[in-house]
């Protein structure tokens, strides 16, 4: 029940319903709980036909760039490992 | 770069992070003095966890102990048979939200009741049932409302749009939770042997992070609120272990893109219009927690269906089936396959118990994603 994902503003009306698309499907939804001004392309959390809160693009952004971050670090520390293993077979012809 | 849609589902699911913050962890866990146990708390992290086998990328110092945060899980019989009670009113329509319909309590379920003639109705969201209330105005609209501090703006916003339309026919059934009085009552047992919290993450984008402060203080445990992907529990995880290896214990959110410390001040300041603690609330399988539940507030009595329909209720407690350990594995105790009948008498197709019946219930998720 409280597995909400993120949806996408595509509208809202003079009810303050939206409606939004989550993953390619279409619903409305209430912006009543809404403490902050809603627009057009935010993205919000829904929970049983109300969007609970805007989501934080550039935090979104930021979480998203430091598990890039993690995944070069552990490419190279990957790649620095099997050079290593490669130097300790020096004594192989 | 702007943010994709798509980015918010595929980041956060991403299985190569998945694998490097799996090793991360593995690395860094070592340092570990002592094994984590970690609660989360609410049914949803269980359903992850177990769909993304998050518990096979752990070192086996890492545990999962599945903590009681399923609503429909923790209803216990007696409000069941007060949301039956109630459908078999003359002239009633009884709404409620997803499972609540299948769950068994002494007489039946309500997916049974509707099967038998009722008008019962399963709802998309609450403002569904003002609409029923006003296309049948002779009718008596119940709302059997059920949810942790997630769902509870939503009924009292159902509250508040009913009485400014002026609609006297619909009444609330409130059987709405709270997180921070179950925690209490878990820790306060002391048979858990939890020693960390991933805190909910929906439940927290409402309230903020600020109800979890008095955990680390209370019993010395670090708690990182993280997100419902399976990224952001690994991440949550590595938090924990972090904290740990530094000997620190606070409050920490992964889960930051949603959550803030004061969460929806708006949402909060509806529920606290129309709604009031409770003095006692009795958990499926747990048993009495005081203050762990709201109620209308005295001023709202007239739309409150247990006190308007009191005459038709019960109040005796119901225990569960006796061979169903549910209350055990609400509680931190037990996994679902220590019990006797899981995956035999009791399947999602026909469940014994409540935590088979949602899928945010551990036997449920246990059914679905594990290796039976
Ligand atoms: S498997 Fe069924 S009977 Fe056993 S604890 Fe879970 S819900 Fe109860």
């Amino acid at each position: 029940m409280c597995l909400s994902i993120p949806s996408k503003v595509v509208e809202i009306d003079e009810h303050n319903v939206a409606t939004v698309d989550t993953m390619g499907i279409k619903r409305q939804v209430s912006l009543d709980l809404m403490r902050d001004e809603v627009g057009i392309g935010d993205y919000v959390l829904i929970h049983v036909g109300f969007a609970m809160n805007k989501i934080d693009e550039e935090d979104a952004l930021a979480s998203l760039a430091v598990y890039k971050e993690i995944l070069e670090a552990m490419d190279e520390e990957e790649r620095r490992r099997s050079i290593e293993a490669d130097d300790a077979c020096e004594g192989r012809a | 770069m702007s943010l994709q849609l798509r980015d918010l589902y595929e980041g956060f699911r991403d299985a190569e992070v998945i694998k490097a913050l799996s090793k991360r962890i593995t690395q860094e866990s070592e340092a570990l003095r002592e094994p984590l146990h970690v609660m989360e708390v609410c049914g949803g992290h269980t359903h992850t966890i177990m769909k993304y086998g998050l518990k096979q990328l752990l070192p086996q110092n890492i545990r999962f102990i599945h903590g009681p945060g399923c609503p429909v899980c923790i209803m216990p019989k007696e409000r069941i048979d007060h949301a039956i009670d109630l459908s078999r009113m003359e002239d009633a329509i009884l709404c409620t939200l997803g499972d609540m319909i299948r769950v068994p309590g002494s007489k039946g379920s309500l997916a049974e009741e509707r099967a038998a003639g009722r008008d019962i109705r399963p709802l998309y969201t609450p403002l569904d049932a003002l609409k029923i209330a006003r296309e049948n105005p002779h009718k008596k609209v119940i709302f059997f409302a059920i949810g942790f501090e997630t769902t509870t703006p939503m009924s009292a916003a159902l509250l508040d749009a009913a009485i400014k339309a002026g609609v006297e026919n619909l009444f609330l059934h409130a059987n709405h939770v709270l997180v921070p009085p179950a925690v209490d009552a878990i820790m306060a047992d002391g048979r858990a042997k939890v020693n960390a919290f991933i805190g909910p993450s929906h439940v927290s984008v409402i309230t903020g992070s600020k109800i979890y402060e008095p955990l680390p203080i209370r019993y010395g445990t670090p708690v990182a609120v993280s997100g419902f992907e399976p990224v952001d529990v690994m991440e949550g995880i590595l938090m924990l272990v972090r904290q740990k290896n530094e000997a620190r214990c606070a409050v920490e959110v992964q889960y930051t893109r949603a959550v803030s410390r004061e969460g929806n001040t708006k949402a909060q300041a509806l529920i606290e219009r129309y709604m009031e603690p409770r003095a006692h609330f009795r958990w499926r399988g747990i048993g009495d927690i005081p203050h762990s539940a709201l109620r209308l507030r005295e001023a709202y009595a007239h739309y409150d269906a247990e006190r308007v329909f009191a005459e038709h209720l019960g109040n005796e407690p119901i225990d569960d089936h006796k061979l169903c350990i549910c209350g055990t594995i609400l509680k931190g105790l037990a996994s679902p396959k220590e019990c006797k009948v899981f995956g035999t008498a009791c399947t999602p197709s026909t469940p014994l118990g409540s935590c088979m019946v949602s899928s945010e219930g551990a036997c449920n998720a246990y059914f679905r994603f594990a290796e039976v």
